[in-house]
């Protein structure tokens, strides 16, 4: 996947509308009526959020303007999670041992304070 | 406030990827935890067989920071240069690894806020270019799965001692 599908694939994903007709095309394809029916949005409307979602191959079967059934292309959303998901792995480990660093540190802090009784 | 022990990872714009996480310490705790040597040694990068065996900090504006680790493939190095500084809460330096498949120096920084006994870190990486940044990410994903092969190492070896 090059820099820039990921960046289509991450800008098109910015936009609570978009991801809920991603959501919506997730469950089954559906025309742009059906599409827009649950939005208070016109037509022309979520058609250019679908020209996002296009261009990014997130979704297919435009040609035909108003008619054709759009559906979800799931490779383009799972490379892009799959591309953080490992970094964010990484930096989990750490952070997890960190964690533990600093349980140690607020406990030896405290016991210095404590009195002999 | 964020709860504690979520990672967030974003990519705010094309060079950039900041990562924020709540922890559950005051601030100037996590704050020796990321600049005392002794401290860093037992977080940092020290994963399935890795260990760090350099870990120098010259904590001041124009001084020096290095990390080596040592694992099952090698040694892995990196370094730079500091250049701000506000205990305990911000640390500006550069950044780049001793087999560096990227261009230029990365900017890292780090950003304390206390809050309730808790602190929000968010870390900063900053490439030259977003195709540096990409590399960058992707070669984390390579890497992964080399440290994935270790643990199979490792499962092989506990295997076959028992």
């Amino acid at each position: 996947m090059t820099a820039h599908q990921l960046d289509a694939t991450f800008a098109a994903l910015a936009d609570p509308t978009r991801r809920a007709i991603l959501a919506r095309l997730a469950s089954g394809q559906a025309s742009v009526m059906e599409l827009a029916a649950p939005f208070a949005m016109s037509q022309p409307a979520i058609s250019k959020h679908l020209k996002v979602l296009e261009r990014a191959g997130l979704v297919s079967g435009a040609r035909d303007a108003q008619r054709r059934p759009r559906r979800i292309e799931p490779k383009p959303l799972a490379d892009a999670t799959g591309w953080l998901e490992r970094y964010r792995e990484i930096w989990e480990g750490n952070y997890q041992r960190l964690d533990a660093v600093l349980e140690e540190l607020k406990a030896s802090e405290k016991k210095p304070r404590r009195k002999k009784r | 406030m964020a709860t504690a022990g979520t990672l967030e990872v974003t990519t705010p714009s094309d060079r950039e990827i900041v990562m924020t996480r709540v922890f559950n310490a005051p601030r100037r705790l996590v704050f020796d935890a990321w600049t005392k040597p002794e401290l860093i040694k037992r977080w940092l990068g020290v994963r399935n067989g890795w260990t760090m065996v350099v870990c120098e900090v010259d904590l001041k504006v124009g001084g020096a920071y290095r990390y080596v680790w040592r694992g099952p493939s090698g040694d892995m190095g990196m370094g730079g240069v500091y250049r701000e500084l506000v205990r305990p809460e911000r640390v500006v330096c550069t950044e780049k690894f001793d087999e560096a498949w990227y261009t230029g120096e990365a900017i890292d920084t780090l950003v304390l806020v206390e809050e309730q006994a808790k602190t929000t870190v968010t870390t900063t990486v900053r490439y030259v270019s977003r195709e540096v940044r990409d590399a960058v990410i992707k070669s984390g994903m390579a890497s992964g799965v080399a440290e994935s092969y270790d643990t199979l190492d490792q499962l092989l070896a506990s295997g076959f001692a028992s």
